[in-house]
């Protein structure tokens, strides 16, 4: 595992997704089922409140609007991979126009719990075109810190399947047809996602995090790697020292154990 | 159409197999008379002993109810608007027109991508990022666009179901008014849609004469397809 702690931008990355050019920073981190994302994310957002910035967290899938939808196709196990895809983007896309790119031209730290990124990992796993996916998405800009915790495929799927009493369809890639067992084919749907994560450390300049490490530890790096970020970063005051709640979506404390 | 073609990437992880079926659009402005066309061809084919499926946009019941809230909520951002469309799009392309096309059915659909493309460049969209996005779509057998002029969209619209909300375009602030707002709203789409009858290479039927002679002139190039007797320089880019 490498240790850059300053991702390098590649052009075509550029290309995909743009430079940040807002007053806010955005941080987002990234990361199979399981790899410890959320619980290292809601650390560094309560660290940044104390610290006394205007800090806002966004979650993967959790557009009130959008919700309403997938929560009716997955019911009904509707979804195609590229309906998938889409409805996740339009998700997405709610709330950067909604929340995330507002607030971060207004000077705000934005944190997100999943980005582009899982859609580039979890989508071309499903099957559609890498480059589509891509494109869908390039609306968006590139992170100043993207955090890729990565652990092995089995301490992952361990840490999910004696967390959690039952796996979901989708979460569980069942719509692929890998497996009948709903265990065995999460396995091998989260092995396929690891894969296209492994592929984007390059292109996209990802940051490691070494998910096997004691929570501290993790928490420790991420800290530092942060710090360097915030250099010389005024921001949006925060006299109060709260939170910033968007009416849009239920901003706030993130939730423990990961995104659907 | 026999093998599926798309203009971009399609969906790679299912192979559709041969489409023995015809996919015509018909495409136009509001107001322009599509769906009583729709209908009127309909009609007119199956009489002759052909199937046919007819769709329309925002007709997946995957993206109806989210769709109409956020119309009614007018919440939404442009890039979300435009991917609920997507998304609208492409579960009944997967799910509804290439089955029915497998099956050999004459698919008639009411407006395609093309204007979802035109009402989001309006609204700054990039269009290179939308026709990517569009890369999904299957390439028509037939696009006939229906074109007509502002005044008698306006004609119509007024003698008819009214000028509403949306198809004056009054999320863009162009005029305090609706029929003022219709008038350079419909204007913008109609430039748009010049655009891309070229690009994509629709056939353009005159839509200001009566409903009758309309269904006379679309009918011509459906039999020509019909019978394989399409010209190349007919064909859908």
């Amino acid at each position: 595992m490498t240790n850059s702690l300053v991702p390098k931008l590649r052009e075509e990355a550029q290309l995909v997704l743009r430079k940040n050019d807002t007053k806010g920073k955005l941080i987002v981190v990234e990361g199979i089922d399981g790899s410890g994302k959320s619980t290292q994310i809601d650390l560094l957002y309560k660290w940044l409140l104390r610290a006394g910035y205007s800090a806002y967290f966004s979650e993967w899938n959790s557009s009130a609007l959008v919700k309403s939808t997938t929560r009716t196709a997955k019911k009904s196990k509707s979804f195609t991979p590229t309906t998938f895809s889409i409805l996740h983007c339009t998700d997405f896309a709610d709330r950067w126009e909604n929340s995330i790119y507002p607030l971060l031209k207004a000077g705000v730290i934005v944190l997100a719990d999943r980005y582009a990124f899982t859609a580039f990992a979890r989508d071309v796993a499903r099957g559609v075109d890498p480059e589509w996916v891509r494109n869908m998405y390039s609306f968006a800009i590139m992170p100043d810190a993207a955090l890729y915790f990565s652990v092995p495929l089995d301490v992952a799927v361990g840490r999910i399947t004696g967390a959690r009493s039952s796996l979901k369809y989708y979460e569980a890639g069942m719509d692929l047809g890998l497996s009948d067992n709903i265990n065995e084919s999460f396995k091998l749907f989260q092995g396929k996602i690891l894969n296209e994560y492994d592929k984007m450390v390059d292109e996209f300049g990802l940051t490691i995090i070494d998910g096997t490490k004691p929570v501290k530890d993790q928490q420790r790096k991420v800290r530092s790697i942060i710090k360097k970020i915030l250099v010389g970063f005024e921001g949006l005051p925060n006299p109060n020292k709260m939170p910033i709640s968007v009416t849009n979506i239920q901003a706030g404390k993130p939730k423990k154990g990961g995104s659907k | 159409m026999n093998k599926a073609t798309f203009y971009g990437a399609g969906f790679p992880y299912r192979d559709f197999g041969n489409l023995p079926g015809k996919l015509i659009v018909l495409e136009g402005t509001d107001g322009v008379g599509r769906s009583t066309q729709v209908k009127m061809l309909r009609n007119w084919l199956e009489e002759e002993g052909y199937a046919v499926s007819d769709t329309g946009l925002t007709r997946s019941e995957l993206t109806a109810a989210g769709l109409e809230a956020a119309k009614s909520g007018h919440t939404l951002g442009p890039i979300t608007m435009s991917l609920f469309y997507a998304a609208d799009f492409a579960d009944r392309l997967e799910n509804q027109i290439i089955p029915a096309l497998q099956a050999g059915f004459v698919v008639l659909s009411d407006r395609y991508f093309y204007s979802v493309v035109a009402r989001d460049s309006i609204r700054g969209i990039s269009s290179t990022w939308s026709k990517q996005l569009y890369g999904i779509a299957l390439k028509p057998d037939l696009i006939l666009y229906m074109k007509a002029s502002i005044p008698s969209l306006v004609t119509r619209l007024i003698h008819g179901r009214g000028l509403n909300y949306w198809e004056s375009g009054m999320d863009l602030h162009l005029a305090d008014n609706l029929y003022d707002s219709f008038v350079q709203y419909q204007g913008l789409i109609l430039e748009q849609f010049d655009i891309m009858a070229k690009e994509y290479n629709f056939m353009t039927i005159d839509a200001d004469p009566t409903e009758d002679k309309i269904f006379e002139e679309l009918k011509k190039p459906i039999l020509e397809l019909l019978h394989n007797r399409l010209t190349k320089g007919n064909k859908p880019k």
